[in-house]
């Protein structure tokens, strides 16, 4: 599969090893070079630096080919916009997107795009680790 | 009409004020304290700290019942979000916000938003009209139509010049609706009007054709 990842951040940079791995074709996007060093040595893949909301980046990154699109930046409105801007503009057929506040993800969920949220899976987490 | 403004910067904060004096209700939600400190002192109690992208701060401030709300942030992505929110949560029936990237209108119309700014293309346009050698300007955008009002200046070098109007084959599906000339009153060409050197002329024409129409009239 051919997947795009947006935020080169701790989860972003594993994922795209994880999959890199697994012989995916990744292409990871960051708004700044200084967060590929997050990446392992053996990472395959493309890192390419843009800003996954302009539509010029998202096609050098191949979005047009692109299987899975995935935005992991800190930024819940950007993490929306451009997962959007995937499925809705470039038809991706998996557009997957994490949105930290609860309620936007609970909005969003509802709007053709596959959404999590950390903060409520993350607290659900702990709570059964401390009940268990 | 009950109007939410998100972000109280430049265009928020006067935004407020004309809407303000036209007798609305006006809210506005900004997310920095001091931002909001002054408004307040300024209009009265019509800033709300928080984050406008939020829908359990736009519950607080009775979203459900706006008329509209516009996204006035420096940031597309929370206009965006904003406007989404609004619509599709609260059923507000007007959302309104501005872009700083012109390539973000296409989107932000497909993704639901009613009416879209570009202070951008704004700025550039009024720039545009006052480089005397540019020979089409952009005028209007009459975007739900498809249709836009540009002004063109016929340069020493034009094929049109002493033509008569009727003799000019415009694309079709353009209209020359007025032509404004040195000590004379504008008026509207009729297909006997003679076209000369300077004329500006304002026309109605459609993007698609804007290019086609210009060099029509200012090709040698």
């Amino acid at each position: 599969m051919k997947v795009v990842i947006m935020g080169c951040g701790r989860v972003g940079a594993q994922l795209a090893g994880l999959l890199d791995n697994d012989g995916h074709e990744v292409t990871i996007l960051d708004t700044d070079a200084y967060s590929f060093r997050r990446l392992s040595p053996s990472f395959g893949g493309n890192a390419l630096i843009g800003n996954g909301i302009d539509q010029e980046a998202l096609k050098r990154a191949g979005i047009e080919k692109a299987d899975v699109f995935v935005a992991l930046t800190q930024g819940d409105n950007r993490n929306v916009m451009a997962t959007q801007i995937a499925k809705h503009i470039f038809n991706v057929p998996r557009a997957i997107c994490r949105i930290y506040d609860p309620l936007r993800n609970e909005l969003y969920n509802t709007m053709d795009i596959e959404t999590f949220s950390p903060t409520t899976i993350f607290a659900q987490l702990v709570k059964e680790k401390i009940e268990s | 009409m009950y109007i939410i403004i998100v972000g109280g910067g430049r265009v928020g904060y006067y935004l407020a004020r004309a809407l303000l004096n036209e007798g609305h209700e006006v809210l506005i939600i900004e997310k920095n304290a001091t931002l909001c400190e002054t408004i307040n002192e300024e209009m009265g109690s019509v800033c709300l700290r928080g984050d406008g992208c939020e829908a359990a701060t736009l519950a607080d401030v009775g979203t459900g019942r706006a008329d509209m709300l516009v996204a006035v942030t420096g940031d597309d992505e929370d206009n965006l979000v904003a406007c989404q929110v609004a619509k599709y949560k609260f059923n507000v029936p007007r959302t309104v916000t501005r872009i700083r990237n012109p390539q973000n209108e296409k989107i932000f119309k497909k993704l639901g938003v009613d009416v879209i700014v570009s202070t951008t293309d704004i700025i550039l346009e009024a720039i545009e009209k006052e480089v005397p050698t540019h020979p089409l300007t952009h005028l209007l955008t009459i975007s739900d139509k498809g249709l836009g009002i540009v002004e063109v200046r016929i340069p020493p070098t034009s094929a049109a010049i002493g033509k008569l109007v009727k003799e000019i084959s415009l694309p079709a599906g353009s209209k020359l609706a007025l032509i404004i000339r040195k000590n004379r009153k504008p008026r509207i060409p009729d297909p006997n009007t003679i076209i000369r050197e300077g004329d500006q002329i304002i026309a109605l024409t459609t993007p698609e054709l804007e290019e086609e129409l210009r060099t029509t009239l200012t090709n040698a």
